[in-house]
């Protein structure tokens, strides 16, 4: 127990005095999985639209398929695309394994499918006659589909929030494609765990209870703005 | 409308982060185009700080960014196999003679060296201090009367445990495999040092992470004589012919600067304070004997 309360000690002296490795890493994790959010968040919301508003064969599956890949295990993400970016693999002309780009990369991938997931399951929770009578007003299909995604605007923005939940705090793909190095692909999450590693427990909990703060920040944040 | 506004709005948070992350880091603007060295570290280098202390040195010295992975030395290998890093420090002669005559790196040169101890609980319930590795190998084995914590990682420390054994006269497969008393934890040294701790049990540890954890553990030393405990570090340069676009002109600047008078001496004296003994000695290009 002391432990813990220790911990908790350390985060609030860590975040009072501003120290600089931790506000970078801290900066860091925030950086790379907003960044990754973004990108997941530009390609999953227009592609939910056009995968709820079209019919087509083996619709069900798909969405089965992508709600499968929720429970993609980091570490096999990161395996994916460590194989695929490092030096040996198809995409290692690129260089960039161990860059923080990289981890976005593979942080787009693993944020995905449960954005994309869950775009359409707010999409399909939206009354269908509110579609139906944009249309009878005269609405193009672009003016019908914003007209949808407004209406589920709330579950949307849960889903986007998910989605960068799970990339701040994941760790083992930032692990294995970022490599952990001091002051360029170091996060919260893999401080976290080489200060454990280390017997450090207590700047590890510091550092747990400080990504918790960031989060709880974040979610006022958009909480705040979705209310208004 | 609103896909507009959550997408100002993950900009935002976007911008906002990279102000924080990136001006916070100061000096090492990941966005600045800069001359890389990526070094994979074998974890007990890094773990005592000896990395940390060295690489700001370094980039001084060469205006380059040292990015250092820590790993065991089994990772660090296989990093330099796949080309992912230009240099490696590690610490497991055999598989490094061998990833040389692979073409993988360009020369094997010894750097510094210490001794892995086998530590463990200070009431010894296996009765096994002083004896030679060899002969505690065999009465833990034996004897089943204490724990054995291994690294069950394939790194040095874990590679040289299996050397004890099959110099003791064992089938590592049957060992591994004999009963709940040989524990594989998959970590670190830090790591595995802790576990053993934890649970009353031995484990071989190189002694520059076993002195920089002492303060966390209830374990002493058990077993500290003996040739087959000798453990070298080296540092080897990825071959070129292996890996073109390797930055082999910073690597041998790398393996010049270890093995310079001056960092040999800071090495040697690295620790010495903190601990009140040595954690490293150096012996820069020549292989230690005993």
């Amino acid at each position: 127990m002391t432990e813990l309360w220790d911990g908790l000690v350390t985060a609030l002296k860590l975040i009072i005095s501003l120290d600089p490795e931790v506000m970078a890493i801290a900066g860091r994790s925030l950086a790379i999985s907003a960044t990754s959010s973004t990108i997941a968040a530009l390609i999953c919301l227009p592609l939910a639209t056009v995968i709820h508003f079209n019919k087509f064969r083996g619709k069900r599956t798909l969405i089965n398929i992508i709600q499968t890949m929720f429970s993609l295990p980091t570490v096999a993400v990161g395996l994916f695309v460590f194989v695929l970016f490092s030096g040996a693999g198809p995409l290692g002309g690129l260089g960039i394994i161990f860059t923080p780009a990289v981890m976005v990369i593979g942080q787009v991938v693993l944020i995905s499918p449960i954005m994309l997931g869950l775009t359409i399951s707010a999409l399909s929770g939206v009354d269908k006659s509110i579609a139906d009578t944009a249309v009878s007003l005269g609405a193009s299909r672009l003016q019908m589909a914003v007209v949808t995604i407004r209406e589920a605007r709330f579950a949307v923005l849960a889903a986007l929030i998910m989605g960068f939940g799970r990339a701040i705090s994941e760790v083992g793909l930032s692990l294995m494609v970022g490599g952990n190095i001091r002051g360029y692909t170091r996060t919260i999450t893999t401080a976290i765990s080489l200060e454990t590693s280390k017997g450090d427990l207590e700047l590890a909990l510091a550092l747990g209870i400080i990504l918790i703060f960031i989060a709880l920040i974040i979610n006022i944040v958009l909480n705040r703005i979705q209310q208004r | 409308m609103n896909k507009k506004l959550i997408t100002v709005i993950l900009s935002g948070l976007v911008i906002a982060s990279l102000l924080i992350g990136f001006v916070g880091c100061g000096g090492t603007d990941p966005l600045a185009p800069q001359e890389r060295l990526l070094v994979a570290t074998t974890t007990s280098l890094y773990d005592t700080g000896l990395w940390g202390y060295l690489e700001p040195m370094f980039e001084e010295e060469y205006g380059v960014e040292v990015d250092v992975l820590s790993a065991g030395s089994g990772i660090a290998l296989e990093y330099g196999r796949r080309g992912d890093v230009d240099v490696i420090t590690v610490h497991d002669k055999p598989n490094e003679e061998k990833f040389i005559t692979e073409g993988y790196g360009v020369e094997r040169i010894p750097f510094a060296y210490n001794y892995f101890l086998i530590v463990g609980p200070a009431d010894d319930p296996a009765g096994i201090k002083d004896m030679s590795p060899q002969d505690a190998f065999r009465t833990l084995y034996e004897t089943e009367s204490g724990k054995f914590i291994s690294r069950g990682d394939d790194s040095g420390t874990h590679n040289k445990e299996k050397k004890i054994w099959a110099d003791a006269g064992y089938d590592y497969e049957a060992v591994r495999t004999s009963g709940a008393w040989y524990v594989e934890t998959g970590g670190g040294m830090g790591a595995t040092l802790l576990k053993a701790s934890e649970m009353g049990g031995y484990t071989l540890t190189d002694m520059g992470t076993f002195l920089s954890f002492k303060s966390d553990l209830e374990l002493v030393p058990i077993v500290q004589q003996g040739a087959i405990l000798l453990n070298v570090y080296s540092v080897i340069a990825i071959s070129p012919e292996s890996d073109p676009s390797t930055n082999i002109e910073m690597a041998n600047n790398l393996i010049a600067f270890l093995t310079s008078p001056e960092i040999q001496e800071l090495i040697g004296e690295y620790g010495v304070e903190e601990y009140g003994m040595q954690l490293f000695t150096p012996c820069a290009g020549v292989e230690p004997t005993s």
